[in-house]
Parts: C-alpha cells; structure tokens; sequence
C-alpha cells in the first residue's frame, strides 16, 4: 500500500517538475530561441542537491564566438592600446603601407586554412568553417583587406587591395589533436613559387622554426595572450623548393595511399616538411564568456557548490577564464596551487606538496584551488589516485587543463566514488562521456552542435541558466518530493497504526477495521489530490533564494528528508494514529459501537486530520492548493454519500447517519484539535525561537520590508575587455611552483569595477564565510 | 485586431483578468502533457475591459509554437504566504480554547443528565451452589429465572431504552465478522449462500438460514419488567435501523433449519416470522467494533419517577461464562449526545484548557523574549566568523 502510493504520485509529481523546466520562460535562450528541456525526469530533485559542478571551458562558459583580437607579427604587438588590432592604426597603416611581414602574415590568415567562401546573392562572402578559430582569422583578414574570395577544387583566390591573387594549392596536411597544427602548400600562380603556410598551436610551430631565429618574442606574446585569456595561434611560413616539394609530395600521396597505419605515416611524412619555418606572428582570438557567467558562478559558488573546470585549453588561459568567471577569488584570498611534472616522481613530490599546503590553509577561509595539466592528470589517476582524492575532497576548485575526453569522464568517476553529487555540463562532443558519467548531465545547446543536449539530462541555452535550474528548479522540486514522499508515509502508516491499534481490541484475529473501498479510496482519492497540488507550493519566493543561495544548503545536505525528519513524520502518524483510535473508541463506545459507524468516524478522522496537516506543511496557498485540500474533504464526505445512498454497499445509509449525529462533528473537531493542537504548537514553536534559515528568511520575505541589508544583487552586463584590461601584463618572474599567489600585481583586477564598501564588496565577502559556513555544517 | 494583439499587452479589467487568469489556468491543467499549449498572451496590464470575451477565444485558439505563458507554467499563480506570528498562533489557540470549553462544559452536563441503571447480573443470577462451575449451569437445558430489582434514582423521561451489555465479547473478531451472508439474509433466493458462513453453512445436509455464526449466537437471555407488581411492557418494535429491515432483510425470508446443528449457540428464531421483522437478530447482526458493547432490547415507553423499585425476572440463558464474559441490564435515557459518556465532555475541556494554557504560555515567552521575526542577523552567514 505505501510504496504504491508513493511511486505513483512521485511519478506523476516528477513528471511535473519537468515540465515546469520545459514551460519555464526565464529560461529561454532569446538568441536561438531554444527553451530549457529536461530530457530525464527522474532526477529532478537531484538538481537540489549537486555538490559538484564539473564545466567545460569552451562553449560552456565562453560563448565559442571567435573574434580576432590581437596580434603580434614579427616583435610588434598590435590591439594592445585598443584592445582590438582590426581598429589599431598603426595595423592599419602598415597593411596600408604595404609592409611585407604584415602581408605575408595576412596571407597566411587568409589562406591557411579549410574555410570555404560562399558568395551570397547580395554579393556578400560568407565563411563555411568547421572551427571556429579559422573563420575568425578569415574575416579578420579581410577586413584588414585581405579578403579570401573563392576556393575551387584545387585554386583559390585572394582580393587585397582590389587586386586579384590566384594561388593553386597543392597539398593540405590537416589539423589532428596530435599535430596541434595544419599546414598547407600552394603555388602563386604568378610567380610560380611554391609555399608552406603553417598555423598552429605555439608548442607545435616554435620547436620548428628557422633555426637562430629569435623565438623569444613570440613565445612571451604567446605567453602574454595566454595571461589575458586568449587563445593563441603562431603562425608561419617557408618557400620550398621545388625539388623538395616535388619529393615530399611522392611521399605524401605513398602515405595517404597506405592502409595500415596511415595516421601516423602521413604525420611522420607532414614532419618532413614542416621544419625551418619562419615564423610570421601571433594570432591571439578572443572567445568571450557568454553573459551571467560569473554571476552564475559566484552564486552557485556560495550555494555551496564545488566548481571544476576540465578544459583541453592551455593552463594560462584557463587560469585567467577562470579569474575573470570568478572561479577563483583574486588574491589575497584566492590562491593557486600548481601541479605539473612530466615524470612520476615530480607529479608525487608536486602532488604531496599541493595537498601539504592544501591541509594547512583548509583552517583558513581561503579559497585554495588546485591547477592540473592532462599528463600531470593522467599520471596522478593511475599512481596517486589516494592522495588525489583526498586533494580533489579537500578543494572546492580546480582547474584541469589539457585533459581528453575520457579524463573528464574519470574525474567525473572520482568525485562519485567520494559521494559526491556531481553535475557535468559541456557543449561538444568531448563532453558527451562526461556528462553520461555524472550523475546528472547538463548539455548547452550551443554551435558546436546538439551532441551534448542530446546526451544529457537536461539541455540549456546558456550558462546562466544554470543558475536558476539548480536554484529554483531543482530546489522546489528538492522541497516538494521531500514533503510528498514523507507526507505519503505518514498517511499510510496512520491507517496502519489504527489498524495495529484496532487488532489489539479484536483479539488479534486480523480484523480491518475499515472496509475495502475506503481502504482503496483512502490512497487514491482521499489522500493523494491535495499532496500532488503541493507541487505547486513555494517556501521562498524566486528572488529571494537567488539572493540567498546559501539557502540550497539545506537541500545539499538533505535537511529535509533524512532519517530524522522521517522519523518527526513517523511519530506525528503514531501520534495521530492514538488520538484518532483513542478519541473514536470513546466517544464511539457501548450503544454506538457498531462496526461501520465507527470504522467511518475513523476514516473521517484521518480525512481531517490529513486536510489540515497539509495546510500546515504548505507555505504559499494557490486557488489550486486551497481547492485542493478543501475540495477533497468535501469530495470525501460527497463520495461516501454516494457510497451510502447505495443498498448493496456495506455502509448503506452510514454516512447519512452519521453526519444528522451531533457526536459525530463534535468528535471530528476534538480530532482535529487534539491532534493539530501540539503539531501546531511545537511548529511554532521551533518556527520562532528555533527556526531554520529557510524560516528567518520566510519570515523577513513575508513581513516585507528589505530583505537584509545586502540589497539586491543584478547581474551586471560585464564585458570581458573591461575586466582583463586593467591587467598588467608583465608576467611575475620568479613564480614558486607550489605556492603561487595570484596576480600579485594587481589584486582587484577582476573586480575593478566595484569600489569598496559597495554592496557587492560585502556580498563579496560574505562568499567566503558562507564557503566556511557550509563546510562546518557538512562535518556536524 | 491586428497580429500583434497576440503577442502585445492585454489591457482589460482586474477582475476580469483574474478571470481569465482562473480560466486559462484551466486550460492549461487540462492539457497537461500536450507540449505546446498557447495561453495567448503575453502579459496582462490595468486598463479598460473592451476585448475581454473576444481576447479569452483567441487565448484559448491561438496555438504558438514556442511561447506558453501562463501563471500555472511559470509557477507564479497568487499565492497567500501566511506564516507563523506570534499573534496569529496565540489568538488560533485562544479561539479553539474559546470553543472547546463551552462545548465541553455543554457536553458534560448533557452527560450528566442522562440517567442511566446498570445491572451486572452474570454472577448473581447463578444460584451459590453453582458458583464453581458456572458453565455446567449455563449449558443444563431448562429455564434458569433470575429475577432483580433495580431502584430509579433520578426521574427517567421517556423514552427509556433498555440494553443490554456484553463485556470481552469479541464481535469483532476477524472469523466471526465474516461468518455471515448477506445475500441469503436479504433473498429467498439464495438461500443456499452459505460459502461464507463457515462453520454453520449447513446443517443436516441442509443450508441453515440464517447461516453463520453471528445468527448462530444471537443473544437470548430475556427480560420481563414490573412496577409495583403492575408489568412494564418494553416495546421492541423499531428497536432495529429501518434501512436494516427494508434493504438487508428480506421480508420473504423465513428461518430454515436454524440452530438445529450438534451445538446450539443461542437464541432459536421462529420460522414464521420473516427475517425483517426478526428484530433481535437485526440488532444483533449489527457487530460491534468494540469487545464491550450494549445492544438495543426494546424501549419503555413511560416516565420512571424517582425511587421507584423496579422489577426485573430475567431468564439467564447466555452462556458468557465459558470465555468470562460479563453480561449487564442497561436502562438509560439519551441526550443530544446519546447515551451516558463523560469521554467527550472530559476530552474537551482538557484540550480547550491545554489550548488555553499554550495561548498564555505562548504570550508570556512572547512578552519576556520577544524575537524579531525575520532579522537577518539570525542568518549564520551574515554572522561574523567568530560567532561560530
């Protein structure tokens, strides 16, 4: 009987919840127009409870909108006055002026690549691009006047400066993973000499540049980007000869013709050729964090929730995302511990020394975050997977960069076995095992296409959504299914318990003292319609929970559903269960005695009983609700007229009876009293004098007046430029590898743009007592 | 009415909105689970109520593809958000204690207004001698009169009804409650239903109506009253539930092969008379709940004055003694309440009175330590680090 109930109205409920998500308007992505969708609703309330919150960089929190910010092309940087080389004038001069470093660098951004234009109807050139990166190089190319016009099979063409340039391309040796780079040959079809246009990441153009030429610059520009958050591309370039080329290119086609092995034949033959490159520049593209990305972090952080970033980026860029996404407070209070090392021994003395640090400052409220590479990781993973987890319960923040799909997914597997809650969210398709392996997977459905979406349990928009999907969404539903799953516990073991009870004075023999319909009409129709509308009840209103996101504590430690709330519900059903059976085989004893009248003056009891408990368990009433839980207790007394106007029936004329009995609604008020009376009491108060911070903050919401004295926190437009500007830029020299503090130089940097003693100062520092707050609460 | 109208503001009424609202929240709810259900607009703003009926049509036709917007979806229907004050909860308690000790006052009295003789009888209507083995006297055939007298101590209005009562008798013992047949005892029929009535469905090879063992024991210890030598008649027509006699016993029903069996439980039943007039065997087919319990004998119909000596011969035929039952003679008049019961009296002023006290309990703590509600200092996170 109960786990009937119970499964039947939580599916239902559950059903509801994700609806709620699908309806929800807050929670459409106006750009694309694509609502929030909960693919799975089974989980809905686990929304409430994640502890863990494992991102992806790009797409996930960066919008994956490329934009060509920078460059530096042979020892001089351009955009970095204006934050945007395409408007820098001194670029613009020497495009202008023909200087020819520019001009090759702009060759190679235009045509080293896989784009394909597309002339529109309107004369307009459209960019196909499979990365996004190349479409961004491209369209910055042309705007400097290097405009990519057509691509046939085997020639393309180049507008600069009105003049058309035609080159044949003879060979393309792809980007893979591996390679980090792509090249590509062509022939100037005017003066007939052959090229090697190359572009790639810096690690996998720099070791093969001319020999003896100075690659310090464009290491420290590829460095200084790193530190703003961008992401860089080295690009270079060789006249071949044509003897060479006409050997390699034998090669290349025995390669591509081979059957086994053929990968890594064709990057062996690609090494060949990609050797003494001259080096042409730097590109540095921007891919900017989609809006309400830090809020959403900052508010979810201070709901108590851990936050991981698993990027295949480079370190340095995924540090600076994470500083300016408020992954990491800027010192003095954020402090970043580094492990690296490309043996086993450096990653086990490294690995010791981050955790030796990690244990001493964990006193302290300061948010310690742990940066690791992929290799570092991998290592880690297979031989120090103890101290590693120990790490990975110790910190609230850590930032993995360089790692592979399924690294992600085994970091996902890790912070299960500890007994996490997690919740992994990506775009791409290298999220997709992350996502499967966490308990629950959110996908954006973003432009690298609807893999992760398809996959995950839920799909948003944007980022911020999140935010309001684990806040309300997975709060509410945290909150409903706690009260409904309970609540049908309560009422089947009230029925049980007069049940026990009435064995007792039946000689044990088993006798039911209610009959088979009201039996089967108490958990279907009775009891289960008010509870279901429960759904519909709000203990805190939205805004005040996106104010007070440390409110979502209470359901990541399950304060409302656990052995001692049960066992509250448990003893208010025994509790009931006395008064009911006490009351009625008293006011229903010797003449009245009769088996019916008394089985339905104890079914009514409950009937009552369970109408006003779950008025007092509701916090916000809807016309629904109060229909509900009224209606149902007419409904009740209209079905079993019914049921009594019936000759047939057992209880035959009972109802009637009953109700023209004076005793009867006077015991059905006794009831009521004697059983709400100390609910009530005790309710209040533990309301007043020991209420929880979800009762304090009803309290302040439902008085009215200014809901503290933190005021009300907007999401405020940010846009990347103004907070990494302000940046230095010079690199701190002598960096100690495990103790590393952040951004020395500049310690507000990320925060700039608030004065002190802002509201948003004190909230500021409110993170870090909530941070310590939650955790003292975890270890009770 | 342009296309915009759909997608624009809605001016009309307020109370007309909430109409709307109430409807279009129906709507909705109906088709739950149909995904895209267009409630037709957007956002509803005061104003002059001209397009109301026009606009409630186009809601409810106007299927878009991708917007549904209505409070129900977006989980904003008005809500009332009471919450628990001090002056709230004090005055709940105060009003129910308000209630209950007058109607607990008022119970008690009609409690005590009723007048009410009890006589247990089981031990006295055995003779001495056979004290020591009562179920031996019980179980010799013959009759066994008995006679006692009872003294009215208050004037008895009339009607006055008379009980009797059984103590540790299980009536509602799982076995015994089900050993009846409900069809039999309404249709000739089917008379042979008997399926039920284990272990006395059937006797001499012929199903026994009516069958089971309620009828099987019906009750048969009988009563004759006197005053002053002058015989009390006890009218024991209508003592039954009219429904009983009209809908659940047939009136061409008769007792058939009744108590004819090996064992012979109780009461014998005259086969000429149909079962809905049996009207003993209709109380006693109304099984109590409870092991003690009191069922209608008959009613007198005349007023008892004070210190009048009552003459009861009864003949003692049920055999209680086998499982220390205890048999009673109940005459008892009735108030608005029924019979003599002080529970619910007692029960509603301790709760009117416990509420009572909570409500002054709840006043005092509130007046030494008033708490402010909702203070925000009470938040552990906007404490300082040191207060915890």
């Amino acid at each position: 009987m109960i786990p009937i109930s119970i499964k039947v109205s939580l599916d239902l409920v559950k059903s509801l919840y994700a609806k709620f998500i699908d309806w929800d308007n807050e929670m459409i992505d106006l750009e694309t127009s694509t609502r929030s969708h909960a693919t799975n609703t089974a989980i809905s309330e686990d929304l409430g409870q994640v502890e863990y919150i494992l991102t992806d960089k790009t797409g996930t929190l960066t919008e994956n909108k490329m934009i060509f910010k920078r460059c530096c092309i042979s020892g001089i940087f351009y955009g970095n006055e204006s934050g945007d080389a395409l408007k820098d004038v001194e670029l613009l001069n020497a495009v202008a002026s023909g200087s020819s470093d520019v001009i090759r660098f702009l060759t190679v951004m235009a045509v080293c690549n896989t784009v394909i234009p597309i002339q529109s109807k309107s004369g307009e050139i459209l960019y196909k691009a499979q990365s996004q990166d190349e479409e961004a190089l491209v369209r910055a190319a042309a705007h400097l006047h290097m405009i990519f016009v057509n691509k046939n099979a085997n020639s393309l063409e180049i507008n600069f400066n009105a003049s058309i340039i035609q080159y044949e391309v003879l060979d393309t040796l792809e980007f893979t993973s591996d390679r980090k780079r792509m090249s590509i040959v062509i022939k100037d079809c005017r003066g007939g000499k052959t090229f090697l246009l190359s572009k790639g990441a810096d690690e996998a153009i720099l070791p093969h540049a001319l020999p003896g030429q100075q690659t310090r610059t464009f290491a420290e520009a590829v460095e200084q980007y790193a530190q703003l958050g961008l992401r860089t591309l080295c690009l270079a370039w060789r006249e071949l000869e044509e003897d060479e080329y006409r050997e390699w290119s034998l090669m290349f086609k025995e390669a591509n013709s081979t059957l086994v092995d053929r990968e890594w034949r064709v990057a062996e033959v690609c090494q060949r050729l990609e050797h003494n490159l001259e080096l042409l520049g730097v590109a540095a593209i921007e891919d900017r964090l989609q809006d309400g990305v830090p809020e959403t972090i900052e508010t979810l952080r201070k709901a108590g929730i851990n936050f991981w970033m698993l990027t295949g980026d480079k370190q340095n860029t995924a540090i600076q995302i994470a500083l300016s996404c408020n992954f990491v407070s800027p010192e003095p209070k954020g402090q970043l511990l580094l492990i690296n090392g490309k043996t086993e021994d450096e990653v086990c003395t490294s690995l010791e020394r981050v955790l030796l640090t990690m244990r001493t400052t964990n006193s302290e409220p300061k948010d310690v975050a742990f940066v690791v590479d992929g290799w570092a990781l991998e290592i880690a993973l297979k031989h120090y997977r103890k101290a590693f987890t120990e790490l990975a319960i110790l910190s609230r923040t850590a930032i993995c960069c360089r790692v592979t799909p399924s690294q992600k997914a085994q970091l996902v597997e890790l912070l299960k076995s500890c007994d996490y809650r997690t919740l992994a969210i990506g775009d791409g398709g290298n999220d997709v095992r992350m996502i499967q392996q966490a308990d629950i997977g959110v996908g954006i459905s973003g432009r690298e296409g609807l893999q992760a979406a398809r996959a995950a349990d839920y799909s948003i928009g944007k980022f911020r959504f999140l935010k309001r999907l684990i806040l309300v969404h997975g709060r509410y539903s945290y909150n409903r299914t706690a009260f409904l799953s309970q609540y049908s516990f309560y009422k089947s073991l009230l029925i049980c318990f007069i049940q026990i009870f009435f064995s007792f004075i039946s000689g044990v023999s088993g006798t039911s003292l209610f009959n088979s319909v009201s039996l089967m009409a108490y958990n279907v129709f009775y009891t289960s319609i008010p509870v279901l509308v429960s759904v519909l009840d709000k203990d805190l209103s939205e805004r005040t929970v996106m104010q007070h996101p440390q409110i979502l504590f209470y359901c990541q430690a399950g304060r409302l559903l656990n052995p001692s709330t049960f066992a509250g519900w448990f003893g208010r059903s025994l509790f009931h269960a006395i008064v009911v059976f006490a009351i009625t085989i008293h006011a229903y004893a010797y003449d009245k005695s009769e088996m019916e009248e008394l089985s339905m003056v104890a079914l009514s009891g409950c009937i009552w009983l369970q109408a006003f408990v779950v008025s007092i368990e509701t916090n916000s009433f809807t016309i629904p609700q109060l229909l509900a839980i009224w209606g149902n207790l007419a409904a009740f007394y209209v079905i079993n007229w019914i049921v009594s106007a019936l000759p047939s029936s057992g209880m035959y004329t009972i109802m009637f009876r009953l109700c023209r009995q004076p005793t009867y609604w006077v015991t059905m008020f006794l009831i009521v009293a004697a059983g709400m009376g100390p609910v009530l009491a005790l309710k209040y108060f533990r309301y007043t004098y020991r209420s929880s911070k979800i009762n304090i903050l009803q309290q302040a919401e439902r008085l009215g007046g200014p809901i503290l004295s933190l005021g009300n926190i907007e999401p405020q437009p940010r846009s990347y430029d103004k907070d990494v500007c302000p940046l230095s830029i010079s690199q701190p020299k002598n960096r100690n590898p495990v103790f590393e503090p952040l951004l020395s130089d500049s310690p507000n940097a990320t925060r700039r743009s608030f004065g002190p003693g802002t509201p948003f100062d004190f909230f500021q520092s409110q993170s870090r007592l909530s941070s310590s707050y939650s955790r003292n609460c975890k270890d009770n | 009415m342009s296309k915009s109208y759909f997608m624009g503001h809605y001016r009309m009424g307020n109370c007309t909105e909430k109409r709307l609202q109430t409807i279009i929240w129906f709507s909705t709810f109906s088709t739950l689970g149909v995904h895209d259900v267009h409630a037709g607009f957007v956002s509803v703003t005061g104003g002059s109520g001209s397009f109301v009926d026009s606009s409630f049509f186009l809601a409810r036709r106007s299927i878009h593809p991708s917007v549904a917007h209505s409070r129900f979806t977006q989980q904003e229907l008005p809500a009332c958000k009471p919450i628990l004050t001090p002056r709230w909860v004090i005055s709940a308690f105060m009003l129910v204690s308000l209630v209950f000790i007058p109607i607990g006052v008022a119970s008690l009295f009609a409690s005590r207004d009723v007048v009410e003789i009890i006589d247990g009888y089981e031990t006295h209507c055995i003779p001495q001698e056979f004290r020591n083995d009562k179920v031996k006297y019980i179980q010799t055939p013959g009759v066994k009169p008995c006679i006692r007298t009872m003294t009215v101590p208050k004037h008895m209005k009339k009607p006055i009804y008379v009980y009797y009562q059984l103590d540790n008798f299980y009536q509602n013992h799982r076995r015994y409650v089900k050993s009846r047949s409900d069809v039999q005892l309404r249709e000739n029929k089917s008379e042979n239903d008997v399926s039920s009535c284990e272990p006395e469905d059937i006797a001499n090879g012929m199903p026994i109506v009516p069958c089971g063992l309620i009828a099987w024991s019906l009750f048969n210890d009988t009563y004759n009253f006197s005053r002053n030598n002058q015989p009390l008649t006890v009218n024991k027509k209508d003592i039954s539930w009219k429904s009983d006699r009209d809908h659940k016993f047939g009136k061409n029903v008769f007792p058939k092969n009744f108590q004819s069996g090996k064992l012979v439980g109780g009461a014998n039943l005259s086969s000429s008379i149909p079962l809905s007039e049996q009207e003993d065997l209709i109380v006693w087919m109304r099984t109590a709940a409870l092991p003690t319990f009191r069922k209608l004998y008959g009613k007198i119909e005349v007023d008892l004055q004070k210190g009048e000596v009552i003459n009861v011969t009864l003949e003692n035929n049920y055999n209680t003694y086998s499982f220390n039952g205890k048999k009673k003679l109940v005459l008892s008049t009735t108030s608005w309440l029924g019979g003599k019961n002080d529970f619910l009296g007692i029960a509603y002023l301790t709760v009117g009175g416990l509420c009572l006290f909570l409500a002054m309990a709840f006043t005092v703590v509130y007046l030494i330590k008033p708490r402010r509600l909702g203070d925000p200092s009470y938040l552990s996170w906007n404490r300082n680090p040191g207060g915890h």
